[in-house]
């Protein structure tokens, strides 16, 4: 791995943040009107949830914040210096709460919920996958294989829903809704994190039974791929162990795309996981945006936005800087 | 007079022909091989077409008002002891109503074949809006290269990585009420980076081959060679991507629609997720309310992956022995 590359990659990271940043300052705008402004006359006219003092309040501190006064490149140098700060400005809706604030609060769920669903998918899809590919039984292939088709089709969310309603209304063994019983005392004992598993396993199970397919189904292509090559052949002439060629012969070069799809699939599963927060009522980003959104609580969009986009650009620089690590084939040299 | 003469005598010439030589070999049988050697392909296509065939004759046959607020009325017994017609909001399935009525009394069979079509017309504008802008810049870039080219990549590198959702999410809080079309509009404009690097790709190895380099040689400027030479046989990969693109467009409007910040004033399957969600179809157990919506997303998507696959099989004969 050579410095060239690590470059390239940390340009291309620092370019999607500018790309989004950018996108964030520009969607605003594109509108003939203030949506800010509109809202905040919008409080003022209600001042029912908000006082008006706080209003006027607000108003002043956005005015001063943003300078909208000021001709555009200097609204966007200040945008830039904000954000660098990790200063998003306060909610609309929780006025004065910090929008970092109510980010780093929601961001611990979803980090949980997705990280370890994604993992998890990703290692049993994977080894099912492989199995998959490697099994001459045509039983499992005309039946596994066109099951996991159909549990990948439905979307995430459509899933969940169904297993809502397969697990809480059918034959209700689970909770429905929320991250742990809200009677229940939030401290570190065996009830509360039994508690905290019980509400997670359906929209865990709905993540990890909808990526499943997708990790299985291309771990499936990538083996069958690579068991045509001709080192497995090599292999088996050498009459090594089946066992030895299946592990360290074709599942170790099969999965080398999947760390790949990883990063490709991150993205999707952060997309996906705004809908099954908001349908099991999850403390995580995705209820919040979906809460800042209905209450047109623009600081808050953009933070959550923000804040994604560098989560995603983030993992995906760490995946490019373990994929040549991990792949002999690679050697990146300057070009 | 000649011309009538010509037209009568060459059916029996091509009807004598086929029967002599080629009748089993030419048109059943061949179709019939096709279909074997691609049966994921034409599976998945058969899927595909009946829910789009669902839609487009459901929707022409059933008369609109059954997906009305309110269509839905059953016998019922007044205070007075008379019987009388009443709106019978989430009726169960029977012969009248082919799958009940949901909360507000719409018949749902009818519901579901109008935002079948709405979600697969919005679905297709996306398509094509994405297919577009997907195959030029495509072109631009692999074409000419230099500066273009890394505009190109770079653009579109950068853009695959944030999560459409949420990218469409935002840019819907700042827009008024949406169409369908406007919103097949935007998923298209937000959703040409995957046909994009496709097609620079193979733009990329095709220009060099020696059939290009012929034209070339012969007088032939860069845009007639590339409606010429490169666009047949970029056809396949640009069909594929069309394919993909307007499914994920689909998903994509399904899932901001369930959110309740997509059209809201036109039948789609979206907006009935968010009804089916916000008017808790699921704890009332209404299963024939949630459940067609998602039958007919997920026969559309299964039909969409067997197509995927079919064409990869096509590509890699590899994966064809082991299915």
């Amino acid at each position: 791995m050579t410095v060239d590359y690590v470059l390239k990659r940390l340009g291309m990271f620092v370019l999607i943040i500018f790309v989004a940043g950018t996108l964030n300052f520009a969607i605003p705008r594109l509108r003939p009107t203030n949506p800010v402004e509109e809202r905040m006359n919008q409080l003022l006219q209600q001042a029912g949830g908000v006082h008006i003092a706080n209003v006027e309040q607000m108003i002043e501190r956005y005015e001063e914040r943003f300078g909208l006064k000021n001709p555009l490149w200097l609204q966007y140098v200040n945008y830039w210096i904000a954000l660098s700060r990790l200063d998003f400005g306060q909610s609309i809706a929780y006025f004065p709460a910090d929008v970092t604030k109510e980010v780093r609060r929601a961001m611990p769920w979803t980090l949980g919920l997705v990280g370890v669903t994604t993992v998890m998918a990703a290692v049993i899809g994977s080894f099912f996958g492989a199995w998959l590919g490697w099994t001459r039984t045509p039983l499992a292939i005309s039946f596994v294989v066109p099951l996991l088709l159909i549990v990948t089709a439905v979307p995430f969310y459509l899933l969940g829903l169904l297993m809502l309603w397969a697990f809480t209304v059918f034959w209700p063994i689970l909770p429905g809704g929320g991250a742990h019983d809200p009677l229940l005392a939030p401290t570190f004992d065996l009830r509360t994190i039994i508690d905290i598993v019980e509400h997670a396993i359906l929209p865990a199970g709905a993540i990890i039974l909808s990526s499943i397919g997708f990790w299985g189904l291309g771990m499936r292509g990538m083996m069958v791929t690579t068991m045509g090559d001709d080192f497995i052949k090599l292999a088996e002439f050498k009459g090594l162990k089946e066992r030895r060629i299946f592990v360290r012969y074709a599942v170790r070069n099969a999965l080398l795309p999947q760390v790949t799809g990883l990063a490709i699939n991150l993205g999707f599963v952060v997309s996906g996981s705004v809908l099954v927060e908001v349908l099991f009522a999850y403390p995580g980003i995705g209820n919040l945006l979906y809460t800042a959104i209905t209450s047109n609580d623009y600081f808050l969009i953009q933070g959550v936005l923000m804040y994604v986009i560098f989560a995603v650009g983030l993992m995906l620089f760490i995946v490019d800087m373990i994929y040549p690590l991990i792949d002999p084939r690679i050697r990146y040299r300057s070009a | 007079m000649a011309n009538t003469d010509t037209t009568n005598m060459s059916p029996q010439i091509a009807g004598t022909y086929d029967e002599t030589i080629f009748e089993e070999e030419s048109l059943g049988a061949r179709i019939s091989g096709t279909i074997n050697r691609n049966k994921l392909l034409v599976s998945g296509l058969a899927l595909m077409l009946s829910v789009v065939l669902f839609a487009v004759v459901g929707s022409a046959v059933i008369d609109p008002e059954r997906a009305e607020v309110g269509f839905a009325k059953a016998e019922k017994e007044v205070a007075d002891g008379s019987i009388q017609l009443r709106d019978a909001p989430r009726l169960r399935p029977s012969g009248e109503y082919w799958l009940g009525s949901d909360q507000f009394g719409r018949d749902v069979f009818a519901y579901v074949a109008f935002g079948t079509l709405g979600t697969l017309w919005m679905g297709f504008i996306a398509g094509v809006i994405g297919i577009g802008i997907g195959t030029l810049l495509g072109f631009l870039g692999g074409y000419f290269g230099g500066w273009l080219d890394a505009v190109v990549v770079v653009l579109s590198d950068a853009l695959i990585t944030i999560p459409g959702l949420m990218l469409l999410i935002t840019i819907s809080a700042y827009l008024d009420q949406l169409t369908v079309e406007q919103l097949g509009i935007l998923i298209g404009v937000i959703s040409w980076m995957g046909t994009t690097r496709v097609v620079r790709a193979q733009v990329l190895t095709l220009k060099n081959r020696v059939y290009v380099e012929v034209s070339k040689f012969n007088g032939q400027g860069d845009l007639e060679i590339v409606f010429t030479e490169l666009i047949p046989n970029l056809a396949p990969f640009i069909a594929a991507a069309f394919v993909g693109a307007v499914a994920g467009a689909i998903l994509l409007s399904i899932g901001l629609s369930a959110l309740g910040l997509g059209p809201q004033n036109e039948p789609s399957l979206g907006l009935m997720a968010f009804w089916f969600i916000r008017f808790g179809a699921v704890p009332q157990g209404m299963w024939w309310w949630f459940g067609p919506p998602i039958l007919v997303i997920a026969i559309f998507v299964v039909g969409l992956f067997m197509v995927t696959a079919g064409l990869d099989q096509i590509a890699n004969p590899r994966l064809r022995t082991s299915v």
